[in-house]
């Protein structure tokens, strides 16, 4: 797999799901529909403005509140193709593999890179690297995590699990 | 070395002997719950892979309550998917309108034992921890493959003590204790932790008081929050005995102390729950909504708390107030016991059991500029409609007195012998 390379939105600490996406939205469960409130909370018309593979660096606890998986499908599908951060809420970390968008923790990546930079991230080697070649650590995965990332997330290792059943 | 009742919860889930933080286990699942908003996306998870037949059909239940009863189309459609779902695959622990309440509040009365693992398509889902058991919130796909297979991979969590000291006066609850502990330690302060609550403080804590302890251990990043069963857990929970409990040498990542003989009534400050400050300094501020209920604070305690201050008094011209039992049980219960009328003769609308104005997205939405008091849990920007609104977290007895005053006021002052 290829690094993933984008442009980067600077966010800060603590973006909660509710304005990655807003209660109102969730009885929207086409990823289309939910891609154009992504982050409307903070940042009005995001959807419109993002590119897509963009990727995102915040700070600590990004994600916290809500267990809603249509906050990180919002993201992925408005075309965020990843999210460095110093730290997710549970819940969203293990939403966002399980949809196979890419989340990576790295404590110095939001105070190393500049809004609208170009970086590329390299998960199985574990760093996002900066235009000019240097190297900013990330923390790595479990093998079965990066695996299931590398998988396109959970519901593709569910879809050869359970192909096997269904023939039965 | 002994472990925490979180660590021989997950022991006893993954068939180990012992479990230590850190340490990933794949677990099998004792009960999962998905609700009117997190389920669809379950059920569209479970068409994709092309299988949708649960594990176990009497470990899921499925409960009705973000949008009861259905608002638009869209919500109603919603309900229709999970209503055949439960026919299809005779799940009989499905919730109709008029059957339900808040999800959590339905698992705590009539399913979840002490030393149970549950998971839940709610981050909320860690309120069942005040049972004695592990439980914390997943995502739709997450609980799609749960669905599937009856189990799912944890890191077993550091556990952190919030070691309770003495009683609470009279006016001050548990939710302040609870806001007290999350302005101590900030909104990720126990990321990927257990919470687990001790001492003689919970002792003297009602099963009510403590399940909304346990709610908002999810505000300061924690898996679950847990209390060991005692007495009022087996009579809560009608079972003999609790036998997975914390060891006296388990080990804690880190032990906070709090008194709650000194304790003040406490305020969630917008727009982060950890910005509490002690209502004296507060300051002023304008009531335009009161919300009393959610799976934080619409139990028959807290109705209790909130309809002995509103009694014989009015509703602030100024204010409107809402209140929503968090289920059909205690909306009965608390009609029996006249407390419904209470608010309804105060000036205050009391609706169905459901989420209500919590998140923003049923009944009760703010409009631009517009201030709510609410006993639920979260006051992120937007939480309850617009995102010119402010949400102040706070008490029922808080809610209540300031109801009353349509302004932001302690309790303390309406409490009568």
């Amino acid at each position: 797999m290829d690094g993933i390379k984008g442009r980067v939105w600077l966010f800060g600490d603590d973006v909660d799901t509710d304005v990655i996406l807003p209660g109102k939205y969730l009885v929207l469960t086409d990823p289309k529909d939910l891609a154009k409130h992504a982050l409307e909370g903070l940042v009005p018309g995001f959807a419109d403005k993002i590119k897509p593979g963009d990727i995102i660096i915040a700070g600590k606890n990004f994600g916290c509140g809500s267990s809603r998986e249509h906050a990180p499908l919002a993201l992925k599908h408005a075309g965020v193709g990843a999210i460095i951060a110093k730290s997710f809420s549970r819940i969203f970390f293990r939403n966002a593999i399980n949809i196979g968008l890419p989340v990576v923790i790295s404590k110095d990546a939001r105070e190393r890179v500049g809004e609208g930079e170009t970086v590329t991230i390299d998960l199985e080697g574990g760093a996002v690297i900066k235009s000019n070649g240097e190297m900013i650590p990330t923390e790595s995965y479990p093998d079965f995590l990066l695996k299931m990332l590398m998988d396109g997330g959970l519901l593709q290792s569910l879809k050869k699990r359970f192909e096997k059943v269904e023939k039965k | 070395m002994g472990m925490t009742i979180s660590e021989k919860i997950l022991a006893r889930a993954s068939g180990n002997e012992a479990v230590h933080p850190g340490e990933y286990v794949v677990c099998r699942i004792d009960l999962a719950m998905i609700h009117d908003l997190t389920g669809p996306l379950t059920l569209k998870v479970l068409k994709e892979v092309g299988y949708e037949r649960p594990w176990d059909a009497d470990k899921v239940v499925i409960i009705l309550d973000h949008q009861v009863p259905a608002n638009s189309t869209v919500t109603a459609q919603l309900h229709k998917d999970l209503r055949e779902y439960a026919k299809k695959y005779s799940i009989k622990n499905y919730h109709e309108v008029g059957r339900q309440g808040v999800c959590h509040q339905i698992l705590a009365e009539q399913y979840v034992k002490p030393g149970m693992l549950v998971v839940g398509a709610d981050s909320h889902t860690c309120t069942l921890g005040a049972l004695g058991a592990f439980a914390t919130g997943i995502g739709s796909t997450e609980m799609a493959s749960v669905y599937l297979t009856g189990e799912m991979w944890f890191r077993v969590p550091q556990t952190i003590r919030c070691d309770l000291k003495n009683k609470l006066r009279d006016g001050v609850s548990s939710k302040d204790v609870i806001l007290n502990i999350i302005g101590t330690l900030g909104v990720d302060g126990g990321l990927y932790c257990a919470a687990e609550f001790t001492g003689g403080g919970v002792g003297s804590l009602s099963v009510d008081s403590r399940l909304t302890m346990c709610n908002m251990a999810i505000e300061m990043g924690g898996k679950t929050g847990i209390i060991n069963p005692d007495k009022r857990t087996l009579e809560y929970t009608g079972v003999k005995e609790a036998p997975l409990k914390s060891d006296p040498d388990a080990e804690y990542y880190r032990t906070l102390e709090v008194d709650l003989a000194t304790l003040e009534p406490q305020v969630a400050m917008p727009h982060s729950v950890d910005n509490v400050k002690p209502i004296c300094e507060a300051g002023n501020v304008i009531a335009d909504q009161v919300f009393i209920g959610s799976c934080t604070n619409g139990r028959l305690e807290d109705l209790e708390a909130a309809a002995k201050i509103l009694s014989g008094r009015k509703v602030s011209p100024n204010t409107r107030l809402i209140v929503i039992p968090a289920s059909q049980r205690i909306y009965l219960e608390a009609e029996e016991r006249g407390y419904l009328r209470t608010f309804i003769q105060a000036g205050g609308v009391v609706c169905n059991p459901n989420c209500g104005p919590c998140l923003g997205g049923h009944m009760g939405i703010l409009a631009d500029g517009e201030n709510c008091i609410s006993t639920s849990n979260r006051n992120f920007i937007g939480r309850m409609g617009s995102t010119a609104a402010k949400v102040y977290l706070a008490s029922p007895q808080t809610a209540a007195a300031t109801a009353i005053e349509g302004r932001l006021a302690d309790p303390r002052k309406y409490m009568r012998g």
